[in-house]
């Protein structure tokens, strides 16, 4: 526990020195940028319903990569599941006649599900027939994906007249997920994230399955002694964790956009990696860590206005962190060998 | 130059590999170093080439005291060793992997270097050909060579005769004795007696990490036969009460790849209730056999039967297997049957062929519970699998063994457990499981094998040399067609 | 030909739009050699980019800016070699959270220099300019990049097929323990490996924001590189000639699809702007899945199918990915 708590501490002041001195090279004010970042995050309900819009994708992303993880599998893919599922969701939403937006929306729930979890599916598909490695198979289909998305914006589902980077037309009110009063946050989005969350342990901590993909990410050999079998498993976790991910693209679209945009993933895929690897593949810890994160990213928004600061700090800062914790356990390894 | 062990002593861990190795080797002659399959030959040698640290002794050369830290300090004393399993590069060129470690020089010189080494030895090898078409025996003779180029004065040979041809056996006799006879001081490591006795005019025989046995040219082979193996045990009374039944495991002319030289023409029938030792060197095909019955490993040709039915040749054939209630046990166990990160109960969940979608985490640790107490593990069920020992590693694998299983394939059961420990495995297998199990298992230990089985089937570069009953054969005659040899020693 | 590119200004234009890519895929190529997967590219290249676009911007030296972009690289490397050889931790975990680190650390600290005019390292003529045909007048007329490029690849060729030290980097990434036994320091040499490596993708990195496209800004235009480089180098088995054709293939994917962007006024040019992205790398799986097959298969004894093979057939460095732990 004392080891832990030296960890942390060690850890934050490694991201904290980094981002003080890329902040110095910079010539930026270095308290007053943090200080922008925490009320840019937390000043106002406003505020605060954006980090939860930011949190809810980033839990879905990261709750779906929990699985792949377990299997040992890097499913760098989950860019394109993300879009994929946006693209499912979009696509049962442009279905013509259904008058019932709440049936249209259950569509395009299962949709984006679909859409993900089949992109996943490819992905697992090129691994365990086509021996390709999984990194190499995702990031081809996030191509493709980004690929794809841009040109039914600009082609087939372009808006009437002028086809733009800015996307789709809106939804129709009636399509957009419902808000509270005065928050950004949709209701249902922070719900299905709860949820997922909540399954997701379940499934992990207390199923069968979770165990088996355990079992098969520690030692794929042994497991095939236990009548399992790893291809089997592989798929399955693939295809849940690109599910996750559509769900993510479904929010997006209902939730924040309202329409298709070319950068509708806004990144959380790879976010989301940077985040399961940083709580080290723990499931208490993720919830915590994506609202980090979250109002990282929310708080860094308003940096160019203020300070005329680029708003990527929030990734350094990020990335700085994973980086610091991977170093803090390799030299942690290499005392406990020596 | 002659080299002196002085007390070399090497632990792993609690593990004592070499304790108070004291010899001396001198250079011109071939000195023999033979003992069983974990004796300490191996590591005695890898200490000697820096590839390996020493825990305690000293080691001299020419009477003076060397420090050896890494290979290349070995090398610049003149020491080189050709590994048992081939240290080279086989997506590389001959050329390549001879150059590599060689001092610098242009490549003409190297190529003719290479090419005049070929033609005084009369092997055959073509520079520019890619290491992984040639031959284990063809990549030991470029070891021999780059040695010989880089001016090596003490050679070690790690079983220099495992895997080659009996052609390319007569090829690289001559070569040691014409390199020994230059005055070139040579220690061969072996299992085989009858290589040690054409080649060396002094032997050392080694036995759990210890010198058992010295002698000079001409050798008496019971003797070494005794130091290698123990001494041979009486034959107990067998007090088996298995019944033998119709045939449930049948290899119809098998050929496999695996190991060092696969499986060839393999015919086995397994009746009920037998237990049946597997007996070889270390890699002669014993663990390819088990494999293959386990549906672990496919066959290149033929068919492998149980209980009537063919395993299909594909990854699917484990899971068949184990429908079938075969259980398969390897040697390595936390490589290979374990998981090092999960807890004990965590095991006991994954057992089984519950079909329900929940996992009762309550119902998997009183079975944990159980199996900690029925098999005497040492361990609670939190614990994860890497902090048992080796011997509490085997007992949760009996524990977590299918008590229905109608065959159990065991690959080395009692590697590194103490006598008791052993003897607990055994009392097991034999009274605990129905008398109808038939039980297939491979040893180093010839004793172990004698002991318990009531078949023997012996293994030699991957062809089956012997299969009978052990009342109708004998200690030294089992020792001997393990070697390779023809006829048993009188 | 497409559009109205004639054949000598499309040759010019791969050439040109394919030398910064080539050298980055080059660099990889020397780093997974010696067994190390340094997956950090895609930031890297950004990373380096900038620095090279700030030192050239401010000391109005665009030899500065090149080491800069250099240095900038090495730097990273150094990361990715004390993490993955030394600590021995995932070479995948730790090059791909330094890949968006180094993305968002370029556009952090270079924002103040975004769309800012600076130095441009410009086309330059080939000696005997005047007395070559006019076409190769206008293939020649090249940057110095593309030179650099052309001659890294026979340069990394020679070191790896002909060079004691290239074929000692090639041993240890296919099995650093015979490597050790042989006296060697694995270790050792695949830090070096790391380190050069990740300079000449400094270098490439620098060549865009310095030559190809000048400037700095959100978004540069080299985003996304880092990962074609990555799967050529795998798709194009390690070898360099073959990385450098598959450079050259998607430089021309991107150049024809400017060209025919004009022939197809209603497809909107982001879809030709992405298109190379997502076609090149099912090219190179699918070559890669329709010579899985012979490259299973024995090996052939003729010499011309042994050349053959060689050209088309290779395979991963035995240890790549692995870090290698002395006994």
């Amino acid at each position: 526990m004392k080891r832990l708590s030296l960890d942390i501490l060690l850890g934050s002041l490694l991201v904290f020195g980094f981002t003080a001195l890329v902040l110095l090279i910079a010539g930026a004010p270095v308290l007053a940028s943090f200080k922008n970042i925490w009320l840019g995050a937390f000043a106002s309900t406003s505020k605060i319903s954006q980090v939860l819009s930011v949190w809810v994708p980033l839990m879905l992303c990261s709750c779906g990569l929990i699985y792949t993880f377990r299997a040992n599998l890097w499913n760098i893919g989950i860019e394109g599941q993300v879009t994929m599922g946006a693209i499912g969701a979009m696509a049962a939403l442009r279905i013509p006649g259904i008058e019932h937006p709440a049936l249209i929306l259950t569509l395009a729930f299962f949709a984006s599900f679909l859409g993900g979890g089949l992109w996943g599916l490819l992905a697992g598909g090129l691994k365990t027939r086509g021996g390709v490695h999984e990194i190499f198979g995702g990031l081809g289909l996030n191509f493709v994906a980004q690929g794809f998305i841009l040109w039914l914006i600009f082609g087939p589902w372009k808006r009437p007249g002028i086809a733009s980077m800015s996307g789709t037309e809106l939804l129709p009110r009636d399509l957009w997920l419902s808000t509270f009063p005065g928050w950004r946050v949709a209701t249902a989005g922070v719900i299905i994230a709860v949820a997922v969350l909540i399954l997701t342990w379940l499934f992990l901590e207390k199923s069968r399955m979770g165990i088996k993909l355990k079992a098969i990410g520690q030692n794929p050999k042994a497991a095939l002694l236990y009548a399992t079998s790893p291809e089997r498993y592989y798929l399955q976790s693939i295809i849940i964790a690109g599910g996750c991910a559509g769900l993510a693209g479904f929010l997006q679209v209902t939730a924040v956009y309202h329409r298709l945009i070319p950068s509708i993933s806004s990144g959380y895929g790879y976010l989301a990696l940077l985040l399961v690897m940083l709580s080290g593949y723990r499931i208490i810890l993720i919830p915590f860590l994506a609202l980090f994160f979250a109002s990282l990213n929310v708080g860094a928004i308003q940096l160019p206005i203020v300070l005329q600061l680029d708003s990527a700090l929030s990734g350094v800062i990020q990335g700085c962190c994973v980086l610091s914790a991977l170093l803090i356990l390799g030299l942690r390894q290499k005392r406990k060998q020596s | 130059m002659d080299v002196k062990f002085q007390n070399i002593s090497k632990n792993f861990g609690s593990v004592k590999a070499l304790t108070d190795v004291t010899l001396t080797a001198h250079s011109g002659t071939i000195h023999g170093l033979i003992g069983e399959n974990g004796a300490g030959k191996s590591t005695l040698m890898k200490i000697l080439t820096g590839y390996q640290s020493k825990s305690g002794g000293k080691i001299l050369i020419d009477g003076s005291e060397i420090q050896l830290n890494d290979p290349r300090q070995a090398s610049k004393h003149g020491i080189g060793m050709l590994y048992q399993e081939p240290m080279d590069f086989t997506p590389l060129t001959v050329l390549e992997n001879f150059s590599l470690g060689s001092p610098y020089q242009g490549r003409r010189e190297l190529r003719f270097s290479l090419e005049t080494l070929t033609i005084r030895f009369g092997f055959h090898l073509d520079p520019d050909r890619l290491v992984e078409q040639l031959t284990v025996g063809e990549r030991q003779q470029i070891e021999l060579l780059r040695l010989i180029h880089c001016k090596t004065r003490i050679l070690i040979l790690d079983e220099p005769t495992t895997g080659i041809s009996p052609a390319q056996k007569e090829a690289l006799f001559p070569a040691l004795q014409q390199l020994a006879a230059d005055g070139m001081n040579i220690l061969l490591v072996s299992h085989k007696l009858e290589e040690v006795a054409s080649l060396c005019s002094e032997v050392t025989v080694l036995r759990h990490g210890r010198i058992t046995h010295h002698a000079h040219a001409p050798f008496h082979f019971p003797e070494l036969l005794t130091a290698m193996f123990g001494s041979v045990p009486e034959q107990k009374n067998k007090t088996h009460c298995r019944t033998q039944g119709s045939s449930i495991l049948l290899f119809e002319n098998v050929e496999a790849t695996g190991e060092r030289q696969g499986l060839q023409h393999c015919v086995v029938a397994v009746n009920e209730g037998e237990v049946i030792g597997l007996a070889g060197l270390d890699g002669a095909g014993q663990s390819t056999l088990l494999r293959l019955a386990a549906g672990l490993a496919i066959p290149n040709k033929g068919n492998v039967q149980l209980f009537g039915n063919t395993l299909p040749k594909s990854n699917s054939a484990s899971q068949q297997a184990q429908k079938l209630d075969v259980s398969f046990l390897p040697a390595d166990r936390l490589e290979e049957a374990l998981f090092a990160d999960m807890s004990l109960s965590d095991h006991f969940s994954l057992r089984g062929r519950q079909s329900s979608f929940w996992r009762s985490i309550k119902k998997a640790q009183t079975l944990a519970k159980n199996g900690i107490r029925e098999f005497s593990i040492k361990g609670n069920p939190e614990d994860t699998a890497q902090d048992l020992s080796g011997g509490n590693q085997q007992r949760l694998l009996l524990a977590l063994l299918n008590p229905h299983s109608r065959l159990v394939l065991l690959e080395n059961p009692t590697r590194g457990l103490d006598i008791r420990s052993g003897q607990w495995v055994w009392h097991y297998l034999l009274n605990t499981l129905s008398p109808k199990t038939a039980i297939l298992f491979s040893s180093p230990e010839l004793d172990e094998i004698l002991h318990y089985s009531d078949r023997i089937i012996v293994f030699h570069d991957g062809e089956i040399v012997m299969d009978k009953a052990v009342n109708e054969t004998s200690h030294n005659a089992v020792a001997t067609a393990m070697t390779g040899m023809k006829e048993a020693i009188q | 030909m497409l559009g109205d590119l004639s054949f000598p200004v499309l040759i010019a234009s791969v050439l040109a739009a394919s030398a910064p890519l080539i050298i980055i895929a080059l660099g990889e190529t020397l780093a997974e050699k010696s067994g190390v997967i340094n997956l950090s590219l895609d930031g890297v290249v950004l990373f380096s980019a900038m620095a090279a676009f700030v030192v050239a911007k401010e000391t109005g030296s665009l030899t500065l800016g090149f080491l800069a972009g250099g240095f900038a690289g090495m730097l990273t490397g150094v990361l990715v070699g004390y993490f993955s050889i030394y600590l021995h931790l995932s070479q995948v975990a730790v090059g791909f959270a330094l890949a968006l680190l180094c993305r968002d650390l370029a556009y952090f600290l270079g924002n103040p220099y975004s769309r800012v005019q600076g130095p441009t390292l410009l086309e330059s003529k080939p000696p005997l300019h005047d007395i070559l045909p006019s076409s190769l007048q206008t293939i020649m007329t090249q940057p110095l990049t593309v030179w650099f490029a052309l001659l890294l690849v026979f340069l990394l060729y020679y070191f790896f097929t002909f060079s004691k030290a290239g074929l000692c980097l090639r041993s240890v990434g296919e099995n650093p323990a015979a490597s050790f036994a042989r006296g060697l320091n694995p270790s050792k040499i695949q830090m070096w490996a790391v380190l050069v490596g990740a300079f000449l993708v400094g270098i490439g990195g620098a060549a865009y924001s310095l030559s190809l496209k000048p400037g700095w800004g959100r978004p540069q235009g080299a985003e996304g590189i880092g990962w074609i480089a990555l799967a050529l180098v795998i798709f194009g088995g390690w070898h360099p000639m073959r990385v450098a054709l598959g450079a050259m293939l998607f430089a021309f994917l991107q150049v024809s699809g400017i060209g025919l962007q004009d022939l197809f006024p209603g497809v909107p040019a982001q879809v030709f702007q992405t298109a190379p992205f997502p076609l090149m790398i099912f090219t190179l799986i699918f070559m890669h899945y329709s010579t899985r097959k012979s490259r299973k298969q024995g090996y052939n004894e003729n010499s011309f199918q042994r050349f053959i093979g060689k050209l088309f057939m290779s395979r991963a460095p035995k240890a790549i990915g692995k870090s290698y732990k002395q006994e």
